[in-house]
C-alpha cells in the first residue's frame, strides 16, 4: 500500500559513525584507525608547509624553527609518532583481515556464536602489545630529547 | 549475560513512540510491566498492548527467530524481540526503539524497503548459463558437503536488518549497501552452482561497495543468527582483489547429478511424491 503519511528519518549520520554501536574492541579500532590516519595526514600537510618556509629565505626558516620548538609541538610530535605506530601496525592487521587471511572459514553457526571477530582477536591483541612496546620506547626517547 | 532473577518483578519499559499523523518527532513513553518467568520482549509488548495501550505498534510474525520482522533496539542494541528474554537484558529498566538507519514508519516499525532494494541489487540468486535447468530442473546440481559449507553460514540470514542498524559505515553513508546485501553477494558467489560473480562484482566492487567496510565488526556482534556478515564481506574483498589481479580461480558451475538410468525401484519402497517445483 502506498502510504501518504511521512516516515521519520532515523539515520544516525556522522554521530552514529562516531558513537553508534561500540559493542566490540574492533569498533574502537575502526574509529582510531581513521582518526590516526587523518592525524598523520594533517601532520604531513603541516610538515610540508613548515619546511617550505626555507624557500622564502633563511629568516623565515629560523622563525618557523623557533615556533615549532615550543613544548606543545613536542607533545604534538609524540602524538604523531603514536598515531603512526598505531595506524601502521593496525593497518597490517586490516590488510590481513581484508584479504581474508585472518577471518577464518565459513562455519556452521552454533550457539553461542563464534564469529570472525574471535578468529582475528589474537592478531589485534598482538598489534596492541607491539604498539605498546613502541610507544614506551618512543616515549622514553622523547623524554630524553626534551630534557 | 548475567542471569537476573526469574521471579515476578515489575520493571519500567520505555518505548519510543512515533505516530506520523500526530507527532513531529519520536518521543519516549514509559510503561510498567510485571515480568513473568520466560517472558520475551515480544511477549512483554503484547502484554502492554493488551493491558495498557492498544496503540503501541510493532511488527512480528513467526515469534521464533525465523521471519526477521521483530528486530528492534533493545536497551540500545539491535536484537530480535522474540528471541530476547527480558530477564536476560533488564533488571529494572528496558528501552525499546526502532532500528536506526531506517526511516520510522510508526513506533517500533522501521521501513526496511531500502534493505530489500539493496538486497535485490546484488542479484541474490543462482545465475548460470543454463538457466532453463534452474527454471525447469531435470535433476539436482551436484554439491559436496565441503562446497555447501563455504556459504551455508551466510544462507542462515533472515534479513532482519540488525546488522544494518549496527553498522557505523552505513550510519554515515546511505549509498553503502550494508552488511546484509553484501554478505548475500558473497553467499551466492561462493555457491558452487553459481557463475554470477562477474555480474555481482559490479555492485560489490563499486566505489560505495564492500571496500567501504573497515571491519568495525558490529554486524557480526549483533547478528541473531550467527551469520557473521563481517566475515562474508572480507571474503568478498578477497575474491574481488584476486579477480582484479586475475588470480581468481574460475570454476565451472556444478552440473546436474545424473541418477543411474539402469536402477530399478525396490518394490517395498514407495515412490517419492511428485516434484513441487
Ligand atoms: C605504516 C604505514 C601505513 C600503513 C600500513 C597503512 C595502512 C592503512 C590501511 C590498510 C588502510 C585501510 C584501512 C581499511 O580499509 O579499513 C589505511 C587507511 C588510511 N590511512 Fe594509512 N597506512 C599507513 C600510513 C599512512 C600515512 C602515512 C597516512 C597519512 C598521510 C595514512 C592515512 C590514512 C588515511 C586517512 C586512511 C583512511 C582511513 C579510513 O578510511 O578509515 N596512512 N591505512
Ligand atoms: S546478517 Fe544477521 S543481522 Fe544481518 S539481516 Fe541477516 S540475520 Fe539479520
Ligand atoms: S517474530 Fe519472526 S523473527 Fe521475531
Amino acid at each position: 500500500m502506498a502510504s501518504s503519511t511521512k516516515h521519520y528519518p532515523n539515520r544516525l549520520g556522522i554521530v552514529g559513525w562516531l558513537l553508534g554501536g561500540r559493542w566490540g574492541l574492533e569498533r574502537y579500532m575502526y574509529t582510531l584507525h581513521r582518526v590516526t590516519g587523518l592525524g598523520i595526514l594533517f601532520y604531513f600537510v603541516l610538515h610540508i608547509l613548515v619546511t617550505s618556509t626555507r624557500a622564502l629565505g633563511a629568516e623565515w626558516w629560523e622563525g618557523a624553527m623557533v615556533r615549532v620548538g615550543h613544548p606543545i609541538f613536542k607533545i604534538g610530535e609524540f602524538l604523531v609518532f603514536a598515531a603512526f605506530v598505531i595506524h601502521g601496525l593496525n593497518g597490517i592487521r586490516l590488510i590481513a583481515i581484508e584479504l581474508g587471511w585472518a577471518v577464518g572459514k565459513a562455519e556452521e553457526p552454533v550457539y553461542p556464536y563464534r564469529s570472525s571477530l574471535h578468529v582475528q582477536r589474537p592478531v589485534l591483541i598482538g598489534v596492541m602489545i607491539v604498539a605498546a612496546v613502541f610507544l614506551a620506547l618512543g616515549g622514553w626517547d622523547f623524554l630524553q630529547v626534551t630534557h | 549475560m548475567p542471569e537476573t532473577s526469574l521471579s515476578n518483578r515489575t520493571i519500567d519499559v520505555y518505548i519510543r513512540r512515533y505516530n506520523p499523523e500526530r507527532d513531529a518527532r519520536p518521543r519516549w513513553q514509559r510503561f510498567t510491566l510485571a515480568v513473568a518467568r520466560g517472558m520475551t520482549v515480544l511477549d512483554g509488548l503484547h502484554r502492554i498492548r493488551e493491558e495498557q495501550d492498544p496503540t503501541v505498534v510493532f511488527r512480528y510474525s513467526c515469534r521464533m527467530s525465523v521471519c526477521g520482522s521483530c528486530a528492534m533496539l533493545i536497551n540500545g542494541r539491535p536484537a530480535l524481540a522474540c528471541n530476547t528474554q527480558i530477564a536476560d537484558v533488564a533488571s529494572e529498566r528496558l528501552t525499546l526503539a526502532p532500528l536506526p538507519n531506517f526511516d520510522i514508519i510508526k513506533d517500533l516499525v522501521p521501513d526496511l524497503a531500502p534493505l530489500f532494494q539493496k538486497h535485490r541489487a546484488v542479484q541474490p540468486y543462482i545465475q548460470r548459463a543454463d538457466m532453463e535447468e534452474v527454471e525447469k530442473p531435470t535433476g539436482e546440481f551436484y554439491q559436496s558437503p565441503k562446497e555447501l559449507e563455504r556459504y551455508l553460514q551466510f544462507a542462515y540470514c533472515i534479513k532482519c536488518g540488525s546488522c544494518m542498524a549496527g553498522c557505523p559505515t552505513l550510519a554515515a553513508d546511505p549509498e553503502y549497501p550494508g552488511p546484509m546485501p553484501l554478505a548475500q553477494a558473497y553467499r551466492y558467489s561462493a555457491d558452487s552452482r553459481d557463475s554470477g560473480f562477474d555480474e555481482r562484482k559490479v555492485q560489490a566492487g563499486a566505489s560505495h561497495g564492500v571496500f567501504r567496510c573497515h571491519y568495525a565488526g558490529e554486524c557480526s556482534n549483533v547478528c541473531p543468527k550467527g551469520v557473521d556478515p563481517a566475515r562474508a564481506l572480507q571474503l568478498m574483498k578477497r575474491e574481488l582483489v584476486l579477480d582484479y589481479l586475475r588470480l581468481r580461480r574460475k570454476r565451472c558451475p556444478a552440473s546436474v547429478l545424473r541418477v543411474p538410468g539402469e536402477a530399478r525401484r525396490n518394490p517395498d519402497v514407495p515412490a517419492p511424491p511428485p516434484y513441487t517445483v
